[in-house]
């Protein structure tokens, strides 16, 4: 608990908040040229920031190897990228996910899967409907889904339900699908948009970008 | 080390029934999926020649046998969790009775040791009797290989200094 607010505290600066995001919305290696770019700051500003981001366990770094072998190809370059892990805090404590993970076993126990779903598509609705932005993007967005457009899709980088996923990865992954259809309902869209495209390391859920 | 696991199902109905027909259909291009899939070793097939023949054994009537190696536990999970597979699991209810006890067993084997059905079957009586092990685990408890070696070692250990009779 302490550490995920020391960790978090890092990103109250602006800077290192930019470059946090600059790095966890690429979904790749990034190094120090590119995020310096991208924040507006010189590259030795740049590196001290990420570095620190590292050792706050917010990101992580490795060595790349340079293209070029041999005597006079450089040193290899720093990479980032998002540390794997969640940071969550609560005060005073609680524990949804604990408890996320028992209701879970619950359903499974009773063969609820399609009532879940149900319910799942409904809590959707709601939220569509009480949604204040209107555009399904920024919703995903909103919802820690981070979207990226792929061609004709809308893919998401993140699963919001990561660790439910890993215990219960049909049940998590069916509901996950019912609530962005239930979203696109609520926000007068259409629902068959989302559908299922799993893919390692991001969300089961894609959406049709239209 | 290369992990084994091994997953049986009951067919609501025999398998050349008409409910049983989007499931046939689906298992050539799920069985392709599974062999090109990263990490996968190899797989129990009745017939090489025709995707749709599901494994003949002993172990009952409708019931359906799954039992293959992978590289590891990621690959195996990519797999069934992270391709199209996933949807044929989302619609397991309509083809397979729900199991109330374990269906799903994994444990490591050398490399290049293709274990007999026999043997898998007896891991899954083995998680069932003793819950997980690293001899027989789930993902939910999962062990690594490494874990498995240490815990083997420790078993011959025991049962060489256990007293007889």
């Amino acid at each position: 608990m302490g550490d995920d607010l020391s960790a978090l505290a890092h990103l109250h600066d602006p800077i290192r908040r930019s470059l946090y995001e600059f790095v966890t919305n690429r979904g790749t290696d990034v190094d120090r040229g590119e995020a310096a770019e991208a924040a507006g700051i010189s590259r030795t500003l740049a590196a001290f920031h990420l570095d620190k981001l590292v050792e706050a366990g917010l990101l992580e770094c490795r060595f790349k190897s340079p293209v070029k072998k041999g005597p006079g190809s450089g040193r290899p370059a720093k990479v980032y990228r998002r540390a794997a892990g969640e940071r969550l805090v609560s005060l005073p404590p609680r524990d949804y996910a604990g408890l996320a993970s028992v209701l879970a076993d619950a359903v499974d126990l009773l063969g609820g899967e399609e009532q879940a779903e149900k319910a799942a598509r409904a809590a959707g609705a709601r939220i569509g409907t009480r949604s204040r932005p209107r555009h399904m993007l920024k919703v995903l967005e909103e919802r820690g889904y981070e979207p990226y457009v792929e061609g004709e899709e809308i893919r998401l980088r993140n699963c919001p339900f990561h660790r439910l996923a890993e215990e219960h990865p049909v049940l998590v992954c069916s509901m996950n699908l019912a609530l962005c259809q239930g979203l696109l309902e609520g926000l007068d869209d259409d629902p068959n948009r989302a559908r299922m495209a799993p893919r390692p390391r991001e969300c089961c859920v894609v959406f049709l970008n239209k | 080390m290369h992990l084994a696991e091994l997953n049986i199902a009951h067919l609501r109905a025999p398998i050349d029934a008409p409910e049983l027909l989007a499931f046939v259909d689906g298992l050539q291009p799920i069985n392709e999926l599974a062999d090109r899939a990263p990490g996968f070793v190899w797989r129990l097939k009745e017939d090489p020649n025709d995707p749709r023949a599901t494994v003949q054994h002993v172990y009952g009537d409708h019931i359906l046998v799954n039992f293959s190696i992978w590289e590891s536990l990621e690959s195996l999970w990519d797999f069934v969790y992270k391709t199209h597979h996933l949807e044929f699991l989302r619609r397991r209810r309509e083809w397979f009775h729900r199991m109330a006890e374990p269906y799903f067993v994994m444990w490591w084997i050398p490399e290049g040791h293709i274990p007999s059905l026999a043997e898998a079957m007896d891991r899954l009586e083995r998680l069932k009797a003793r819950g997980p092990t690293p001899a027989a685990f789930t993902y939910k408890d999962s062990y690594s290989a490494e874990e498995a070696a240490n815990w083997e070692a420790a078993e011959a250990a025991r049962s060489a200094t256990a007293p007889t009779g």
